[in-house]
Order: structure tokens, then sequence, then C-alpha cells
């Protein structure tokens, strides 16, 4: 029988729901009891967590964090240790207009380091490796029919790679910013993203990783007045993924869309994480991740929050999880944070479902004329295809509809 | 003019006290243009020959035969069922995520046929037979199933009826949990695609009030797993007034529907 269960809360309107003032819902202080850790850290605001830019500041995890408390850290030695790149392991080739790419950034270098602040060990050591950073810059009313796309292959897998990509697309400008990771190595990537006042950036993170790859990472945007911005997470490859995509906004009118699409495999721990910070009146945001799991052992992660500032009057957010499971020994843990500091909003949700797509699903299918191999293919294409429409690069959208059709058939054997 | 039919069926399910002989020995002839109804109280085995006949994984066949024109039904899958004529419309359609009712039936009607139904007229088939049916037009772009009530899910089982034209339908309790309305809209779906000639009907149902809307040629009164008598549409009349006590009785059966209250 199906299993489906499914919570969805009501958006929250205007002012007056019951339990709600003014001042919303006060979680932050009063809901968090503060004597009963038991040595994990209790779920406090997403406000409060810690960020810098200084190694120092971050403990090696070891797992009971609430930040760390569904990743294989005792996988990730490697990449949460203070150590460079090992030499050339990471390739990077960029397609982009020539007076796109500028000098890269060293640390301390405007804009680098602005927006992104490293919020984990991950993230802080990172940076702090990687002495130069790619710089993207999109001219001010620059409008691109094509894609940038920066292709970063690892060549190695157990390799170090660090990297910091810096991304800031200038007043007005359109564009499209395609990172594509394949090969293999332990990457540990910083993605910092500016979109200055009207500007219209959408950037694609595609995860082909090999199945031994190791990847972790924070994206970091600011979004100024009246600028709209589009970040696609795209994670099929690699053995360990854990990407965090983070966003806030520099001025009101601006909007932020958290996209993802996941595909887990046996063996593979996915792990996206999203945070979107309303720190600025009249802003919108959507956030939509969903994944698909099939095989023994394949682990899916979501963690959304959403931070609704006091300041932050007549936002309008919504976070949405779904995921598919396909086969029996899955795992997909999925846990909508959202935290309300006024009551003076346009609305916000969250919902998150997680699906079994069994015999009965099947049966039904297949009572219609419709193999088997048919069916399951019709079932998740239909079910991821809502992300992957919304990329809009026709050339991207058939190679990961594709790459989907292939996990697909990898299952089948 | 094609025959199914069925012969000294035992089908058996594994529950946690072990094996269970559902079916004891069903034997029963439908050929096209004929409408035979099957009735029995709860748990006399009627949803399991119907799910046995579409091949749903959880029902064993332990002997007896079931063809098609002289093919071997029990020897073809799932999908091969349907796509050589048989059609079952489910007493619990299942929710499918991710497909919208508009691929699903594109998908459906080009694996049953072989070929893509011509985009033209398949359009305008779906959506007057979706009319006719009191389908909502934007349930064409909603997932299958997915948040449709009882009733709506009976009336899209009965809309693939209509487009898919199976050489034989198996309605499992189609009328269970239908308002007189929705029953009629119902059952005027079934009685159309009857009326193309190409179709046998197997109309399983606990109640009698579904055969004022579709008659009968033949009645079925099951019990326990067997048939215990037939007869042609006045026995359908007899069940509604004597209920299934006395065959419930007479076939020692511990199965104690209160039909009579029910009706």
């Amino acid at each position: 029988m199906t299993a489906e269960a499914t919570t969805e809360k009501a958006r929250i309107g205007a002012p007056s729901i019951a339990g709600f003032t003014e001042e919303g819902e006060q979680l932050v202080p009063s809901k968090v009891d503060r004597h009963h850790s038991h040595g994990v850290q209790v779920m406090a605001s997403r406000a409060e967590r810690l960020t810098s830019h200084d190694v120092a500041d971050f403990a090696l995890p070891t797992g009971r964090e609430e930040e760390w408390r569904f990743t294989p850290v005792r996988e990730l030695a490697n990449l949460l240790s203070d150590a460079p790149s090992d030499g050339d392991v990471l390739n990077v080739a960029v397609e982009a207009p020539e007076a796109f790419v500028q000098r890269t950034l060293r640390a301390g270098e405007a804009p680098r380091g602005a927006t992104l602040v490293p919020a984990d060990r991950a993230a802080v050591v990172a940076s702090a490796n990687a002495d130069e950073a790619l710089f993207i810059q999109v001219p001010a009313n620059a409008e691109l029919d094509e894609p940038v796309r920066v292709v970063l292959t690892g060549k190695g897998a157990g390799r170090r790679s660090n990297s910091h990509v810096v991304v800031e697309a200038l007043e007005n400008s359109r564009a499209v910013v395609i990172l594509e990771h394949d090969g293999s190595a332990d990457h540990n990537g910083n993605v910092e993203v500016f979109v200055r006042e009207g500007a219209q950036l959408t950037v694609v993170s595609v995860q082909l990783w090999e199945d031994d790859g190791k990847h972790l990472a924070q994206h970091d945007a600011e979004v100024a007045k009246d600028a709209v911005y589009k970040h696609i997470a795209v994670t099929l490859g690699g053995k360990i993924v854990r990407l965090n995509s983070n966003v806030r906004f520099a001025g009101e009118g601006a909007e932020a869309e958290l996209l993802g699409l996941y595909f887990a495999d046996a063996g593979q721990h996915l792990e996206h994480r999203s945070f979107v910070d309303h720190n600025v009146a009249n802003c919108t945001s959507n956030v939509l991740y969903k994944g698909a799991l099939q095989g023994k052992g394949a682990h899916t992660v979501w963690v959304g929050d959403v931070l609704i500032q006091k300041q932050a009057e007549g936002t309008d957010s919504y976070e949405k999880n779904q995921n598919l499971v396909l086969t029996d020994g899955c795992r997909a843990d999925s846990v909508p944070n959202l935290e309300i500091e006024t009551g003076l909003i346009e609305g916000a949700g969250h919902a998150s479902a997680t699906g079994r797509f069994d015999d009965e699903h099947l049966f039904y299918l297949m009572a219609r004329g419709i193999p088997e191999d048919v069916a399951r293919r019709l079932v998740v294409r239909g079910f991821l295809n809502e992300i992957i429409q919304k990329i809009k690069v026709p050339a991207l959208e058939e190679r990961l509809t594709e790459a989907v059709e292939r996990e697909l058939a990898a299952g089948d054997n | 003019m094609s025959t199914l039919e069925i012969k000294d069926l035992h089908v058996s399910i594994e529950t946690e006290q072990g094996t269970k002989e559902i079916l004891k020995g069903v034997s029963l002839t439908i050929r096209t243009g004929e409408t035979h109804a099957i009735m029995g109280p709860n748990g006399s085995g009627k949803s399991t020959l119907a799910s046995t006949i579409a091949g749903h994984p959880r029902y064993t066949v332990t002997s007896g035969s079931i063809t098609l024109d002289g093919e071997d039904v029990l020897e073809m899958s799932v999908d091969e069922r349907a796509r050589a004529g048989v059609f079952l419309a489910m007493q619990y359609p299942v929710e499918v995520p991710g497909v919208t009712m508009t691929n699903f039936l594109r998908t459906a009607k080009t694996a049953i046929d072989g070929q893509a139904p011509a985009l033209r007229t398949w359009t305008k088939d779906v959506k007057s037979a979706m009319e006719q049916l009191r389908i909502n037009a934007d349930f064409a772009q909603r997932n299958v199933n997915e948040g449709f009530s009882g009733g709506e899910k009976k009336r899209v089982e009965i809309l693939q009826l209509e487009l898919f034209k199976p050489k034989f339908a198996v309605l499992d309790e189609t009328d269970s949990g239908l308002d007189v309305d929705a029953l009629k809209v119902v059952s005027e779906g079934v009685n159309r695609a009857h009326a193309q000639g190409n179709m046998g009907t197997l109309l399983i149902t606990h109640y009698t009030r579904i055969l004022r809307y579709i008659k009968p040629d033949f009645v079925h009164v099951f019990v326990d797993g067997q048939v215990v008598e037939e007869g042609g549409p006045e026995l359908a009349d007899r069940l509604e007034e004597e209920g299934y006590d006395r065959y419930v009785k007479g076939a020692g059966s511990a199965v104690a529907a209160p039909a009579a209250a029910q009706a």
C-alpha cells in the first residue's frame, strides 16, 4: 500500500492567526530549553549560528552537532582538515565571454568574503585554503543568450581540492551561470554570489561526480533591491555531497528561489541544506527540493531553514521538500524549520512529503498496459521534471533528463 | 466475438497465519456483449477473482485456468493482460505521484494500442469523455488520482474504460462509495462502453442498486469462494429482498454479513 506521510502546514497569512502576536511567535529565546542539551546542541535560532572567516573558530565536528548530525563525518576527515589542495587536483574550464572573467580574488579582496562568511568547518577550511577565487562578473545591463559554464573536474578520488568562486551580476544584468562538477576528488567548494540591484541571475550547480567523489559546499548569495536570484542544485553523482545554499537580501522587492533535485543510489549520501534569511522587508522566497532514492543505503537529507526577522515585514515565503522512495532500504530525512519574528507578513509556509513508489503503484500502471520499466521512468521523470524545467537551458535540461534515466536504468540491474 | 473463460479456478493468498484458499473452484464464461454480475457478501472472494484476472501479484493461482480466446491469461504479465484486452476498474485506485493524468492516459493508450493515438482526435476524445463523466477539466493536469475523492477516482476508472476500449471489463465494486448522482454518471459510462458492442463486462458488487442502471444478463451469487447460485436478472431482485443470509447459512460460513441491513 502507499505509505505516504504528508504534512502541510497552512500558510500563515496576516497577523490575525491564533498564537501570533504582531511581533510573531517569539520562537527564538523562549522556546529553547538550554538546560537539557545532553551533549547535543539544541536547535536554537538559525540567527545564532556561528559564522567566521577564522578556521580556529570551528572545531572538527563529531557528528553530534545539530548541523552535522545526518552527515557521515567520519568519512570526511580529509575534507575537514585545514589543508591545502593536492596540486593540480581540480581542472577548471570556463566558457564565458572574455570580459566576464576577471582577475582572481585573494582573501580579503573585495567583493570576496563580503557575503560568504563560512558557517561550518568545511566552508572555513575551503576558503582559507583557496588562495585565488575565480571571479565572474556579469557587466551591468548585459543580457546573455548563452549561459556561462564553469566545469570543475576532479582528477583523483581522495585528493583534496579547495575552491572559492565569486559570481557577481551587476545592475540590471541577466545571466545564467552553470557550475558543473565531474570526475572525482575530495572537493571543498564555496560559491559566493552577488545579485546587484535589478539583476536577474540563475546559478545552477550540477554534481555529476564519479561514485567515489566527495563534495562539501557553501553557496551564499546576497540579493539586492528588485533583483531576482535563482539557485538550482542538481545532485546525481558522488559518494557524499553536502551542499548548503543560503541567501539573504540587501534591498526590498528582491526575490529568491532555491531549488534542488537529487537522486540517490545505493550507498550515496546526498545532503542539501537551504537557508533563507529574510533580513529585509518586502522580499519573496520560494524553496523547493525534490529527491528520488533507490537502493540499499541511499540516504538523502534536506534541511530547510527560513528565518523571517522582525524587520522583514511584508515577507512572502514558502518552502517544500518532496521525496520519492523507489525501493526498500533507503532513508530520506526532511526537516523544514520556519522561524517567524513578525506577524506582519504576506505569507510563510512549509511542507514536507515523502512518498513511496511501491508495488501497488506499479500494479496500477501495469494494469493499464504500461510495461514495468516504462512505468518507473514515467513516475520518476514526472516527479523530477518540475525542477529540471525551471533551469530554462534546453541543452542542460536534456542532459539532466538523460542522466536521471541512466540513474533509473542502473537501478534495474 | 471474444470469450473470457474461467475454469475451476483455485486461488490462495499468503497470510500471517499461513496460506489461505480464497477461491475454491470458480468457473465462469463471459462473451462479448454480455454483462455478468457477481454478487456476494463481504469476504466471499469477489474482489480476489477480479484481482486474479488482472494478475495482482498477491494472489496465487493453485489450479484451474483463465483463457482469453484460448490464450492462457495466467501466463501473461500484468501489462500483457491489459494489452490483450483485460481491464480492471479497481475498487481502490491508487494515487500515482509525479504522473499527470494526461501523460498517464496517453502512455497507457499507446501501450495498449501498440502505437501512439493521433493527437488531435485523442485530445478531443479525452475531453468529451471527461465531460460526459463530469470530470473537471483541470484533472487532466493533476497527478493520477492524487487528491481525488473516492467518487472522482471511480469516475476516472470509467474514463479509462471508455478510452482504452478493452475486450473485457472487470468492475470491482465500482459502485461502492458513490452517491446516487455519481452512480448514475458512472453507470452511463459503462453503458456507453458496452453499447459499442465489443466488450464483455464482469460487474462485481455487494449491492443491487447499481443493477438498476446497468442491466446484467446473468447473475452469479458468490459465497465462500464459490458460485452457489446462478440465474438471470430476476435473481438480483430476489437478492434485494432476501439478502445473502440463506446462502451464508447454507455454506456454513463464519462470514456473518448482515446483507439485509445494508441493502
